[in-house]
């Protein structure tokens, strides 16, 4: 049961306001253990896909499925919330205790965890993130990288089957951004949990599995990094850039090479420029 | 300067003083409290001084720290000080031109200095030493009865909890806000009372709007992480009682007891 779809949602709408769809007839399964990667320009509906996928949101028009459970089933909702953690986008504001280690035992506290359990999770969970040695500090002397680890510790303590991340990275500096992008990585390969990162940075997307680009409020391109990369004019019509290696091959095409447009890292580029300018000599 | 502000800060530690039960903490802070006003007569009052002191050294934490806690009230302790000094009758040891100091006057404002500075300084050691959390949690506990009344006391320690984690955030973006506004020519030192007023505007603004992004945000972060009020939640840190807050709670309603007396005493 490896390949089952732990989040699948069919033909489902969702509006605010009535008359005004945000997100139309979107159809999309996510396996478990993948690492999918959802992109897309500001206000193309991500955050609010987000959170129709942890019954924050209920969908308008047809339905949301988590694990089997509907959404929409009220008595099911902490069960949901439990195994769908969310990381928001600003550190700041959903770290809720003033002590590093109570604000990551939060949520077991709400479900109500045993004491000696929670304690054991979230020592756990702290290691994982590495940040234990700061687990009596006060976050508001942590930088924003560290927050966000803070923030994950919190959602892996909870044992949850998926996390979704709303733009994680968006504002943190460079240093920050690589240790939340290892951190979320490790999430997928020590403990098999699926990950959404909703992202728009593009070499944060090239390391998915899977690459979903929404747009005004519908999926355009779906399938692997290369895939959707390949689709450049596509990307750049809907206001998205691309990775500097697909733009640099679909560049140098338009020039009349003849390069592989899915070339997506820097050293499968590097390879083929090489073998091109070989045979250019020859 | 806003930084300065430390009345709120926890130091984590492993002193005996930390690893008291909070709600023993609460209440030996209410007992202190209780002294410092009830002490008539500099003896007992200094019996009440010694008390603190006795905690704070207990608590292992620098004595700078103390001095912290009270950099912020500097100006309202001199203030009320020199007003203590003159409107009170009594004889007269000093006099220039009108401003006259009497022997009662300068009592006063002694007793005044340092019975606040004593309160700042007593309820600092309570909250230096425990986690914000575990003071809520210890409020919540010792306020529950009132639950039957109806009377939202989970609310409230959780209320308390998110204050005490974003009023360093706040004070922070305060900060932020009075820079940026500087370099755009605000000026907050120099005009009338009026226009200094007039020049706090544009800091509340964008403050309170900030306040309230956070706010949503926040709550949305905490329903997704299961959080629906106290019922059925539980803790990681439980309140334990042991000898050592049996014992400290004894020594407090000694030194109480020793007030009362050295009063009744010295009268
Ligand atoms: N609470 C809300 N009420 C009404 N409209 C909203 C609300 N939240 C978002 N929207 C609208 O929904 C659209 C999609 O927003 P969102 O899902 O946040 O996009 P993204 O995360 O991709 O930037 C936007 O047009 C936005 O204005
Ligand atoms: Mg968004």
């Amino acid at each position: 049961m490896s390949a089952e779809n732990i989040i699948s949602s069919k033909n489902l709408c969702f509006s605010y306001e009535q008359g005004k769809e945000i997100l139309k007839e979107i159809n999309i399964d996510i396996k478990r253990g993948e690492f999918t990667a959802l992109l897309g320009h500001n206000g193309s509906g991500k955050s609010t896909f987000a959170r129709l996928t942890n019954a924050i949101l209920v969908p308008t028009k047809g339905s949301m499925n988590v694990f089997g459970m509907d959404t929409s089933d009220e008595g099911k909702l902490y069960d949901i919330r439990q195994n769908v953690g969310m990381v928001f986008q600003n550190p700041d504001n959903q770290i809720v205790a003033a002590v590093v280690e109570e604000d990551v035992a939060f949520g077991l506290e709400n479900t109500g965890v045993p004491p000696a359990e929670i304690r054991e999770r979230v020592d756990e969970a702290l290691k994982a993130v590495g940040m234990y040695e700061y687990r009596d500090h006060s976050p508001g002397m942590l930088s924003g990288g560290q927050k966000q680890r803070i923030a994950i510790a919190g959602i892996i303590a909870m044992r949850p089957e998926c996390i979704v991340l709303d733009e994680p990275t968006a504002m943190l500096d460079p240093a920050g951004r690589k240790d939340v992008m290892r951190t979320i990585r490790m999430l997928g390969e020590r403990y098999g949990i699926t990950v959404v990162l909703i992202t728009h940075y593009m070499d944060e997307a090239v390391r998915a599995d899977r690459v979903i680009v929404i747009d005004e409020g519908k999926p355009i391109l779906d399938g692997t990094p290369k895939q959707v990369f390949s689709h450049v004019d596509i990307l750049k019509k809907t206001g998205l850039d691309v990775p500097q290696v697909t733009e640099l091959v679909h560049k140098l095409n338009r020039y009349g090479f003849d390069l592989d447009p899915q070339i997506l890292t820097e050293e499968e580029c590097a390879a083929a420029l090489a073998f091109v300018l070989k045979e250019g000599k020859s | 300067m806003l930084k300065d502000i430390t009345i709120d800060q926890y130091f984590p530690g492993k002193s005996i003083v930390h690893r008291l039960d909070a709600r023993f903490k609460i209440i030996i802070t209410m007992i202190f409290i209780v002294m410092i006003f009830a002490a008539d007569t500099i003896w007992s009052l200094m019996t009440g001084i010694a008390f603190m002191l006795l905690s704070y050294a207990l608590t292992a934490l620098k004595p700078s720290l103390m001095v912290k806690s009270l950099k912020p009230v500097v100006p309202v302790l001199v203030i009320t000080a020199v007003l203590n000094m003159f409107f009170f009758e009594g004889e007269e040891i000093f006099r220039f031109a009108f401003i006259s100091i009497t022997d009662e006057g300068v009592k006063n404002a002694v007793f005044m200095l340092l019975r606040v500075v004593s309160l700042i300084v007593g309820s600092s050691v309570l909250t230096y030493t425990t986690s914000p959390v575990e003071l809520t949690g210890a409020m919540e506990k010792l306020l529950s009865p009132l639950k039957i009344f109806k009377f939202p006391v989970h609310e409230l320690a959780m209320m308390m909890t998110i204050s005490l984690r974003f009023i360093p955030t706040l004070i922070e973006e305060t900060e932020k806000i009075i820079s940026a506004q500087k370099a755009r020519g605000a000026d907050f030192e120099n005009g009338s009372l009026k226009e200094r007023a007039a020049a706090i505007v544009p800091v509340l603004v964008p403050l309170f709007i900030s306040a309230f992004r956070r706010a949503e945000e926040l709550a949305l972060a905490m329903e997704c992480r299961c959080y629906r009020g106290g019922e059925g939640r539980t803790r990681m840190k439980q309140l334990k009682t042991g000898p050592a807050d049996i014992a400290s709670l004894v020594v407090s309603f000694f030194f109480l007891a020793a007030v009362f007396f050295i009063d009744r005493k010295m009268k």
